[in-house]
């Protein structure tokens, strides 16, 4: 297996700075730090990466959309990490932390930035502390602080810890509490990229889509398009979940299929049941039939969406048939309704009654028009909200009762 | 005494990261501070706090009632939070919470007779792959324990058990 973000797992010891050098550590921050800085831009632009936190927003056109008469700007690492399903970022900074960083410097000095933060969520207290040694050791080595490398280029790097909120893994809602607010998105436009952290342009990336680019620029574009696909380039870790023998991250070129990651990789369903359902993109995912023909499918962002579902962050969970899905939405209900941020009425309201519905379907004391009010209830949240927390409570819900109506005919 | 008699040099550095005039972004690391000795943050922090970044202590109160790992009522010393969410769920966490309730003879919600645990449920932790699992919040910060078994968690209680005991 090849890896190029979870390199970790064939290095030992790759988190140790002298361990790092040796693998060629930040030998792509040196090159672009040569490079001219729209040039940086423009490689990330043609290696086609796209945003791993689950949007698959183009990353260097993102970094293209700064506006140059506005400054200064920003770069903020979004490890906050919270889609129910999604671990990846974690393994990322606790055992390959100064590839990430690497991406990070490269991003901040592609837009001109010279302090970059890291929003972890607060219960990663510990990848926090570490993280924050991590830096202190790049700095040393001559990686941060003034004139990197003898350039004219400076860039300091701060952690910023979370405390518990889901939401805050929305982008804007993230600056918000960044700016020491509570974590409520923003109304878009306008975007980080024109007025992001205080309220000046920030680019807002994910870790593994920032662990990425050293990849990039020390390949290039065309190094990295060997891997993937043409509309879905590169590789991409893949946390599995839920009814499987080997849950894990799996990193695998995009374009691998589902039966490769869930059997090859993930060993099959476990006590000799049969798969049922699959959540692609964690807790905000369809609920995806799981026949020959969504196994076959490939995880690219132009795929999944054929079988009913969204690649999103990755995040496959493995639903066998055992399980109820009027149990699975009320998961996500309780879920969904506890991480609203209660600022936009439908989601707020919504969550609540698509809550409260679930939890009496899944008690057996629901009726037929139960479960038509849920659906109607879900359907009318769509596209009612600022953020797509929303429209995320009602993907589990509304997908279930149409694609698996007889676990809602009790 | 106040936090910024306690703490000068932390909080200098913890006000360094931000530009001079968004100090307000201190606030979830001072909140993290406040809560470090008593685990819950009090009035009198909650006033120091909108005091050194010139908010007003209901907006102080309204950051601690809107995320989840901010407390301002006491209580017990360690918070034994388990993650009962979908990936976990699927792997049995409802069943272990359910038998290290009954060993324990607490509820979720409610602390251990001696003051030691509050044992909680909690959303999604990250750790979908090694349920069942929790993390422990004390003012000390926050530790993670992942493919844990009821056993396994009798012990680790002991064990802090011990370590409050030789505290005292």
């Amino acid at each position: 297996m090849f890896y190029m973000l979870l390199r970790h797992r064939d290095i030992e010891n790759l988190n140790q700075i002298d361990t790092f050098l040796k693998e060629d550590g930040f030998e792509g921050f040196k090159k672009a730090l040569k490079m001219d800085t729209t040039d940086v831009t423009n490689e990330v632009k043609e290696a086609g990466l796209r945003g791993r936190g689950g949007a698959g927003f183009p990353a260097g056109v993102k970094w293209s959309f700064m506006d140059n008469n506005n400054w200064p700007h920003y770069v903020v690492a979004n490890a906050d990490e919270s889609e129910p399903g999604t671990f990846k970022d974690r393994e990322i900074m606790e055992s390959n932390p100064f590839q990430f960083l690497e991406g990070l410097a490269i991003a901040s000095y592609a837009v001109g930035a010279n302090a970059a933060y890291i929003y972890l969520r607060g219960e990663f207290w510990e990848v926090a502390h570490f993280l924050d040694e991590k830096i202190e050791e790049m700095e040393k080595a001559g990686f941060l602080g003034d004139n990197i490398q003898g350039t004219d280029y400076s860039l300091n790097i701060y952690t910023h810890l979370g405390a518990g909120a889901y939401i805050c893994g929305e982008e804007t809602a993230l600056l918000e509490s960044m700016e020491g607010k509570r974590g409520q998105p923003r109304v878009r436009p306008p975007f980080p990229p024109s007025q992001g952290l205080y309220d000046k342009p920030t680019v807002v990336n994910n870790v593994e889509t920032l662990t990425s680019v050293p990849y990039i620029i020390n390949k290039g574009a065309d190094g990295y398009r060997k891997f993937g696909t043409e509309k879905s380039p590169g590789t991409k870790i893949f946390s599995l979940s839920g009814n499987v023998n080997k849950p894990g991250n799996y990193e695998l070129p995009l374009g691998s299929t589902f039966r490769e990651l869930i059997f090859e990789h993930g060993g099959g369903i476990p006590d000799g049941k049969s798969i049922k359902a699959i959540m692609p993109a964690g807790a905000s995912s369809s609920m995806v039939v799981a026949n020959d023909e969504a196994l076959d499918t490939q995880l690219t962002y132009e795929d999944v969406p054929n079988v009913g579902g969204d690649l999103g962050s990755a995040s496959v969970i493995v639903v066998d048939d055992s399980i109820s899905l009027d149990w699975l939405i009320n998961k996500t209900m309780d879920f969904f309704h506890h991480e609203s941020c209660g600022k936009c009425t439908p989601c707020r309201e919504g969550s609540y009654w698509m809550k409260k519905l679930t939890e009496r379907i899944h008690s057996g004391e629901g009726t037929e028009e139960d479960v038509a009010l849920l659906k109607d209830v879900a359907t009318q949240v769509r596209g009612k909200t600022l953020c797509a927390l929303g429209e995320f409570s009602t993907m589990a819900v509304v997908t279930s009762i149409e694609r698996f109506p007889e676990d809602f005919a009790k | 005494m106040s936090l910024a008699e306690k703490y000068p040099q932390e909080i200098e550095k913890i006000l360094a990261k931000y530009p001079p005039e968004h100090k307000r972004s201190a606030v979830m690391a001072l909140l993290y501070m406040a809560m470090r000795e008593e685990g819950y943050i009090t009035k009198a922090d909650k006033a120091d706090i909108a005091n050194m970044l010139d908010m007003t202590t209901t907006e102080i109160s309204a950051i601690i009632g809107f995320y989840t790992l901010y407390h301002d009522e006491k209580a017990g010393q360690y918070r034994l939070q388990v993650c009962t969410d979908i990936g976990c769920a699927l792997r049995g966490a409802d069943q272990y919470l359910a038998e290290l309730s009954e060993k324990l003879n607490v509820k979720p919600g409610e602390t251990t007779a001696d003051g030691l645990v509050t044992l909680e449920e909690v959303k999604c932790l990250a750790a979908c792959d090694k349920a069942p699992m929790f993390q422990v919040q004390s003012g000390k910060g926050i530790k993670y324990h992942e493919e844990m078994t009821v056993d396994a968690t009798l012990e680790l209680i002991e064990e802090l058990r011990k370590d409050a005991k030789e505290a005292k």
